[in-house]
């Protein structure tokens, strides 16, 4: 009768478990590193339910309400809530005239890598290396918009140009250039080659390789990146008035400043609505390309 | 039309796809390559429509050597070369007449083309390109709607509309299905016989080849292991060209006698 007991040559024939030191040095470090930050941070909950803190906390809710619906706040409000809709989308547009051109640049299948440039990098050095220096640049350009936060574009371009709308357009179209140039370049970089290949056969110079082979293959992620990068403006241009750059952020500041919670609340309601009915339009018009891919 | 002296194709300085390969095709001819995947036969496709240049050796297109060729002048010589693809290769989100008039690219200037895209120009040239392999009414169908063997018909139609002077057919009924196999082969020699086309086509399939190309190249490790007319290729020929390697159905050296259409593609279908 066989015996299920283990026995020595069973347990020998086991594979060696490779016991690494690893995970627990990753951990360790992990926990240091939190433990850290928490001190570094300053992070004190107990400053919340504090005396001071729950007395602030207070009159701030309490100073919320009733929100300020007078009509003569209100009116004041029209055009800044229009002036930050218009914001968003010129910033937009601009974003998408600086990123789209520097994200082709920095589409390496399209500068220098693989099927559409083996001939042209292998007739000429120089060339070569002119395409390459090209697809860097552009790559440089892209990051150091992005790096620099929408904020900080605003705070200068106030001083470049003066208070208004505009610097907040350009804040946005900087660093937002930055964002879809990425990301464009990493959506044209992973449509299928193969048409490409094909009109570049025919004799298609690289324009019209762009135009017939790229652009229809990536158009619907490009578009709904974009309207979410629209969306985002939204939410940008309502804070980018607090440096001076227009819309409803500077009504923002300044009903802050004057510890006018009342109207705060309000324009944080109005904010949501602005925001969700942006967010709503957008997703209708993604599904209806994406919907439309699916066919 | 081509003459081809000591071409060599390396990848990365290590990988050897075509070797010291020697081949003169004359204006007009029609052949055919067979031989065992990975022997180079598409390596040197994307060498003859000038889409990689070789890494050694010269490459003469109708008398002209292309190797110092770019920009304007090296897509004026594309243009003169039409090509094929075993995966259509065409933009799929495109309406057919797009696909097909693509073929004009090297021809039109980038507005003509964006404008094209509005409003469709040449028409009628797509129209009768369509009508040649058999499909004017998907004229404005998405490009993606259709089957396999249709979109086959599409690229070959795009390829008439570029009105090349040589077909270069790269596996073209390799993702059909094998039934409609033959049909397209045919169509493809009866086209370029009509319109005095040199064809080269690469195929998998022995019977097809022998069936219809008078001239039959066999590849192998990137080297000419035989060129002769198709009478007279024999089945050590063909033992000495498979010896070796799989084919596509587990076989391992096909045979005349065993050939049979339905064997003779890849197994695997688009739809």
């Amino acid at each position: 009768m066989p015996s299920y007991a283990p026995s020595a040559p069973a347990s020998l024939a086991l594979p060696l478990r490779r016991s690494s030191y690893f995970p627990i040095v990753f951990s360790v470090l992990f926990l240091l590193t939190f433990a850290g930050s928490y001190k570094l941070a300053q992070v004190q909950p107990l400053l919340l339910f504090e005396a001071e803190g729950r007395r602030n906390i207070w009159k701030f809710v309490a100073g919320m309400f009733p929100p300020d619906l007078s009509w003569s706040f209100l009116s004041l409000l029209g055009r800044p809530i229009l002036e930050t809709i218009q914001i968003s989308i010129m910033g937009t547009v601009v974003a998408v005239a600086i990123g789209f051109p520097l994200g082709l640049l920095a589409t390496s299948s399209l500068t220098f890598k693989g099927i559409l440039n083996e001939r042209e990098m292998a007739s000429s050095r120089p060339r070569a290396l002119f395409y390459k220096a090209s697809y860097l640049l552009a790559r440089a350009a892209l990051s150091l918009f992005r790096t620099i936060p929408e904020f900080i574009w605003a705070f200068m371009f106030v001083r470049a140009v003066g208070l208004g709308p505009f610097p907040g357009v350009l804040a946005i179209g900087i660093a937002y250039a930055g964002m879809l140039g990425k990301v464009y370049s990493e959506m044209l970089e992973h449509v299928n080659p193969g048409p490409l290949e094909a009109l570049q056969a025919t004799g298609a110079s690289k324009l019209a390789i762009i135009v017939y082979g790229l652009m229809p293959q990536a158009l619907p992620n490009v578009v709904s990146y974009t309207l979410y990068r629209w969306e985002c403006a939204v939410r940008a241009s309502a804070i980018l008035g607090f440096v001076g750059a227009g819309g409803i952020g500077q009504q923002f500041e300044i009903s802050m400043r004057m510890f006018d919670f009342s109207q705060v609340i309000t324009l944080v309601a109005i904010l949501f609505v602005m925001v969700a009915g942006v967010d709503a339009l957008s997703a209708r018009v993604r599904r209806a390309i994406l919907g439309r891919q699916r066919v | 039309m081509y003459q081809l002296n000591q071409v060599s194709k390396v990848f990365e300085g290590r990988t050897i796809a075509v070797d010291d390969l020697d081949l003169k095709v004359r204006r007009g001819e029609k052949l055919a390559l067979i031989g065992p995947s990975g022997a180079g036969k598409t390596t040197l496709f994307r060498m003859l429509n000038l889409t990689i240049p070789p890494t050694s050796g010269t490459l003469l297109f109708d008398g002209l050597n292309v190797s110092s060729l770019h920009g304007r002048r090296l897509r004026e010589v594309r243009r003169r070369i039409g090509t094929v693809y075993q995966q259509h290769n065409l933009v799929p989100r495109l309406q057919v007449v797009h696909n097909v008039l693509s073929g004009r690219l090297g021809a039109w200037s980038i507005w003509q083309a964006v404008r094209s895209l509005i409003q469709p120009r040449e028409v009628t040239l797509a129209y009768e390109a369509l009508s040649q392999v058999g499909i004017p009414e998907k004229l404005y169908d998405r490009t993606e709607t259709l089957s396999g063997g249709q979109q086959q018909r599409v690229a070959i139609a795009r390829a008439l509309v570029q009105n090349p002077e040589v077909i270069l057919a790269d596996e073209p009924v390799s993702s059909v299905d094998p039934a409609l196999a033959a049909g397209i082969v045919k169509l493809l020699i009866e086209l370029s016989e009509t319109y005095r086309k040199t064809l080269i086509m690469n195929l998998h399939s022995v019977d097809l080849a022998l069936a219809h190309f008078p001239r039959i190249i066999g590849l192998r490790d990137g080297k000419i292991s035989f060129d002769l007319p198709a009478a007279e290729v024999t089945d050590e020929h063909l033992a000495a060209l498979y010896v070796g390697s799989q084919t596509e159905i587990g076989e391992e050296v096909p045979s005349l006698a065993e050939l049979r259409p339905v064997r003779s593609c890849q197994p695997r279908l688009t739809t």
